[in-house]
């Protein structure tokens, strides 16, 4: 389960994180070990066992539909890295929504 | 040191309540306090002198105008920098969120205020509590005060370190793997990481959504349970939170009676990678509560031995998705806009300069446990092998009423030293996370020195879900021996080395 | 643009098309799916926003019933199974318009799954399968500042609102679609209208697909005649009302089989919709699939619906609006091309309430479908925005059958109703519309029409019954149009001694 500095940069693109090749190259070996050792519990994940999202089991957690008010305009933006009409101001996007 | 330091919450709240002192002084005392010490362990990231004062004193009015308190009101308390409030910058111990003032209170932060507590400041922590050792935080290490070459555990480190420096009597942290329970081992302090969903975990910075649990730091048993008592209980903004009544902790902690109670060691915590010191204290632990009149029985706990591999799929799958919001768009730093730039690329320069190493190395750990083609062999496999780990404690459950193990499997390591090796710092965890697979209720609890190296060791007691109180009884109860052949508590020898130095 | 393309009929003669409908439609709950914040449409930017739906570090969500409740009435109206245990799951990935970077959607446990529907188009009816509905929430808005278009391509920069953020949506997807043959834009055309009529007859959602609140992307294909191997789709996005649902998906037919027919490949892509120039232009490419690494939601707990609540909705549900429409037309004795023309043109529910207001069916359906549809069409309204309800219509027939009004004066009462004048009854008496039923002043004028058309007065004496038409106009308009044609008729026949 050789992890590549390459596989690793295809990860950091879709996790949105610019690294540099020192980085990459860094990771790569420290993912690999890591990964080895997490493999074990594909060891005992038998097919019959049910999986575990929740410690506890609850269900049907609701709110009524009620109006409860928002932040103030001026809380919402206060720390914007930039905002012009109300609004929040981000660079321009180049790929399209999913 | 002045004298109202080394007394407990609960001390101070009875001499507040016979008007032998007032919050302002015992604030003041612990600012001096901070103002002394903390550019040497930092325990803290931003301290709140001013309001803190003012807080004390007014509380100090509303006390002497007749007005009933609740039992911690006037005493301080540090907050771990992962509560959102907004009194403060909250930054979760990244330099993404440096500065970030949040426009909205964390449920226990208001819970905190709203019972009169008085907060000092807040405390330094593991980036996004991501770490054992407090020193992936993004302004610097905590230092641990009985040897300021250590790491103060993590990542809770500021608050235990907080605790354990006299800097304050009682602190907020978070336990998604340990965070509350190792800082706690290695600092001679008290931590308990309450039953999950039993505090509320809006306003805390996530980490692992199904595994954050807030919790009290303490530097005893019961001032532990005073501050349960009063974070504790249901949210209607968190929907994992419970809606049931909270144990009677405090009462289980004056009690601190073992008499007749089962208790069970986890056989598979022990051995090859422990130290020695740390068996020692733990055993000889074991046979001060079978002197109490426990059962002391070895519980076998199989899967117990993949936790943490689970723990290092499960919870850095969630990071990757929680951390994915730090984007530069809304708040926080923002990298790389010189208006040729595209939103996708400000993205990922900004999160490549404001997140550290080891949030890197879980985000993208996380981000390759869940992708396609992945998914069924690590995060699926995972999810089963924690279905296995909740058996393991009902089985357990079933023949005991607490199961015990050492809190860490050593003492607190020199700074530096598992830096470069994660999975060295990873195995810190490796006693601790059980329960946060499980959501059961566990502490920890001093139970000495390490004959090896003079450090504190932690004795972890684990109890059913729901059932907390069990962990207190126990803790309670090893304390008040232990501190009978002491004569005080183990943290007391660090202040009185202090004292004669 | 189009003009490269083959015909509709040749591309039809060599291809079948498969059809794919995936559906978004907003609830209209009061609050967001997981916060307080209202979804109110059109509040000032970011006003609508809190630290659930800002993704504020350290907020959770809490799920809104409302909307749970909703989306299994949906569900059960598209005779869907309902699950007894569902996730919510994250799908994963980066846009400015996502506070959280994440959709909090579901994935392979949506909420009702394995329906389906039927449509009728031109007399034929057409099985839509529907595959699953499932919950998740709206994303903000993004306005793109610069460049010359507007448009996200060129912009310098982008400004957010998050007031949508978090609204509460269902989507709808069908299985493929197949055998509607030429008829598929059609068919896909009536499964929205009937998805509108649907949600509007369970009071889940505004449905005004103008404000988004109903958005539509069409997925369509190409198997060669014969062929039953599916070829592959593409995605137009946001195809945003009725019209447009049949003009995109008649041009995307039309462009793959000039393309297939030519040995060519269509790419599998998603594409822009241009209401403006009537084609679709190429988006994304889909050939490297997103990874969106869902997972389910841990901030959130299982929704497990019992049996009991699901009859409980189950009962809450409206007749279904085929069942609905056939019994009306029934009821009223309506034509198939009345009732036809009555649901296209969104006055069914009108013309029940007029009718349920003590309307007759017919002068009813005539004021919805002629006179209102004008105004409505002049305003550039939906019909039911109109400013006159089916009560004030119904007053106003009811003064027409009494003979205070012909149609010339209702139509002013109409004005005066729809400039806010009040009640019909009270926009006759203000503006002094009824008709004039003096017979004194009515027969003076016949009188004096008679004098002045000699000519005319003679060509009825001689049995010429017809040429009464002038002499009624000259006395209506001597009277302003306040007299009842009928008996101003009746008063010159009988002075001229033809009755
Ligand atoms: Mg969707
Ligand atoms: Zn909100």
């Amino acid at each position: 389960m050789a992890i590549t500095p390459a596989e690793v940069g295809r990860l950091a693109e879709l996790a949105r994180i610019s690294m540099t090749p020192d980085e990459l190259a860094q990771l790569a070996p420290q993912l690999e070990v890591i990964l080895e050792s997490v493999a074990r519990v594909t060891e005992v994940a038998a097919g019959d066992v049910p999986p575990t999202s929740h410690a506890l089991p609850l269900t049907n957690v609701f709110r009524a539909d009620e109006v409860t008010g928002s932040l103030p305009v001026a809380d919402v933006l206060a720390a914007a890295p930039a905002a012009e009409d109300d609004r929040f101001r981000v660079p321009r996007i180049l790929g399209e929504q999913a | 040191m002045n004298p109202l330091l080394m007394l407990t919450a609960s001390e101070l709240s009875q001499m507040l309540r016979a008007g032998e002192v007032s919050a302002r002084e015992i604030t003041a005392a612990h600012l001096d306090r901070i103002a002394a010490v903390d550019g040497d362990i930092h325990s803290f990231l931003a301290v709140d002198s001013e309001r803190a004062l003012a807080t004390a004193e007014a509380l100090d009015d509303r006390r002497a105008a007749g007005e009933e308190l609740d039992e911690l009101a006037g005493i301080p308390i540090a907050v771990k920098d992962l509560f959102c409030y907004t009194g403060l910058p909250t930054t979760a111990g990244s330099r993404i969120l440096e500065g970030w003032r949040p426009p909205y209170n964390a449920t226990l932060t208001e819970r905190v205020l709203d019972a009169g507590l008085v907060v000092l400041g807040k405390t330094n922590l593991d980036e996004f509590a991501m770490g054992s050792s407090t020193e992936s935080s993004g302004y610097g290490p905590t230092r641990n005060p009985w040897d300021r070459t250590r790491i103060p555990g993590g990542s809770g480190g500021g608050s235990a370190a907080a605790l354990a420096a006299f800097e304050a009597p009682l602190a907020l942290g978070t336990d998604t793997g340990g965070s509350i329970r190792q800082p706690a081992s290695v600092t001679g302090t008290v931590g308990v990481k309450p039953t999950y969903g039993a505090t509320s975990r809006y306003g805390v910075i996530a980490m692992a959504s199904s595994l954050d649990t807030p919790g009290p730091c303490a530097r005893t048993v019961l001032d532990a349970a005073l501050l349960h008592r009063v974070i504790a209980g249901w949210d209607p903004r968190d929907s994992t939170s419970i809606n049931a009544a909270v144990p009677d902790v405090v009462g289980a902690a004056r009690r601190a009676d073992v008499k007749g109670l089962r208790i069970g060691v986890v056989k598979e915590f022990g051995g090859e990678g422990y130290q020695p010191g740390v068996e020692q204290r733990f055993r000889e632990a074991l046979s001060v509560l079978e002197g109490l009149g426990a059962e002391i029985v070895e519980v076998s706990c199989p899967h117990f031995d993949y936790a943490l591999a689970t723990y290092y799929l499960i919870m850095p799958a969630e990071v990757s998705s929680n951390l994915a919001r730090f984007d530069a768009m809304r708040y926080g730093l923002r990298v790389g806009d010189d208006g040729e730039r595209s939103a996708e690329e400000v993205m990922s320069l900004t999160r490549g300069a404001g997140f550290g190493a080891e949030v890197k190395r879980r985000i993208i750990l996380g981000t390759y446990a869940l992708s396609s083609g992945y998914y069924d062999a690590y995060y699926g496999s995972a999810q089963k092998v924690r279905t296995l780990i909740v058996r393991d404690f009902e089985a357990a459950f079933e023949q005991v009423d607490v199961l015990v193990s050492p809190s860490t499997p050593t003492t607190a390591f020199g700074l530096g030293e598992r830096i470069d090796d994660p999975l060295a710092m990873y195995k810190a965890d490796l006693c601790t996370i059980p329960s946060n697979m499980a959501g059961n209720a566990a502490g920890s609890f001093p139970c000495g020195l390490s004959p090896d190296d003079g450090l504190p060791v932690g004795f972890q007691v684990m109890a059913p879900a729901l059932a907390d109180d069990r962990v207190y009884l126990v803790g309670a109860a090893l304390e008040a021996e232990l501190g009978r052949r002491w004569g005080g508590l183990l943290i007391d020898q660090l202040a009185s080395r202090e004292v004669s130095a | 643009m189009s003009d490269e393309l083959m015909s509709y009929d040749a591309a039809l003669e060599l291809f079948d098309p498969v059809l794919g409908l995936e559906v978004h439609v907003e609830l209209n709950t009061a609050s967001k799916m997981f916060c307080g914040c209202s979804t109110a449409f059109g509040g000032a930017p970011n006003s609508q926003t809190c630290p659930v739906c800002l993704g504020l570090p350290g907020s959770l969500p809490v799920v809104n019933a409302k909307a749970i409740e909703s989306a299994i009435r949906i569900g059960l109206a598209l005779n869907c199974e309902i699950a007894g245990w569902c996730r919510f799951a994250r799908k994963n990935y980066f846009y400015p318009d996502m506070t959280k970077d994440f959709q909090t959607s579901q994935y392979d446990e949506p909420i009702a799954f394995e329906g389906g529907v039927d449509v009728e188009v031109d007399g034929e009816t057409y099985q839509i399968p529907i595959e699953r509905a499932h919950m998740e929430e709206d994303a903000g808005k993004l306005l793109h500042v610069g460049g010359s278009t507007g448009r996200i391509q060129g912009a310098d920069y982008s400004l957010v609102d998050y007031n949508r953020a978090g609204v509460p949506l269902i989507e709808i997807v069908t299985k493929p679609v197949r055998g509607t043959g030429a008829k598929a834009p059609q068919v896909a055309k009536a499964y929205v209208a009937l998805l509108r009529d649907l949600m509007r007859a369970l009071d889940v959602s505004d449905v005004r697909m103008e404000q988004g609140s109903l958005r539509c992307d069409a997925n369509v294909s190409l198997m060669p005649k014969g062929s039953s191997e599916l070829g592959l789709r593409t995605e137009t996005k946001n195809v945003n009302s009725l019209r447009s649902i049949e003009a995109a998906l008649t041009y995307e037919i039309r462009r793959q089989a000039t393309i297939l027919a030519s040995g060519g490949r269509v790419h599998q892509e998603t594409r822009h919709w241009h209401e403006d120039g009537s084609y679709t232009s190429p988006g994304r490419s889909k050939e490297q699939a997103e990874d969106y690494r869902y997972f389910p939601e841990p901030d959130l707990v299982p929704v497990a619906p019992s049996a009991g609540w699901v009859e409980e909705l189950r009962a809450t549900l409206p007749e279904p609006p085929a069942a609905r429409q056939a019994r009306l037309q029934g009821e009223w004795g309506f034509t198939d091309l009345e009732m036809r023309d009555v649901v296209n043109g969104g006055g069914l529910d009108l013309i029940d309430a007029t009718v349920a207001a003590g309307c007759a069916a017919q002068p009813a359906r005539k004021w919805w479908t002629t006179e209102l549809t004008r105004r409505a069409n002049e305003a550039g309204l939906e019909l039911d925005e109109l400013a006159i309800t089916p009560v004030q219509v119904a007053a106003l027939q009811a003064l027409v059958d009494a003979g205070t009004l012909n149609d010339k004066l209702a139509r002013q009462v109409i004005d005066g109703v729809l400039a806010g004048e009040g009640e019909p009854a009270e926009v006759v008496e203000a503006r002094g519309l009824a008709v004039v039923s003096d017979d004194g002043a009515l027969a003076a004028a016949v009188e004096r029409a008679i004098e002045a058309n000699p000519d005319v007065a003679d060509r009825i004496r001689e049995g010429k019954v017809q040429a009464a038409g002038a002499l009624i106009g000259a006395v209506m308009k001597e009277m302003r149009g306040q007299a009842d044609a009928g008996r101003v008729r009746e008063l010159i026949l009988a002075k001229l001694a033809q009755v």
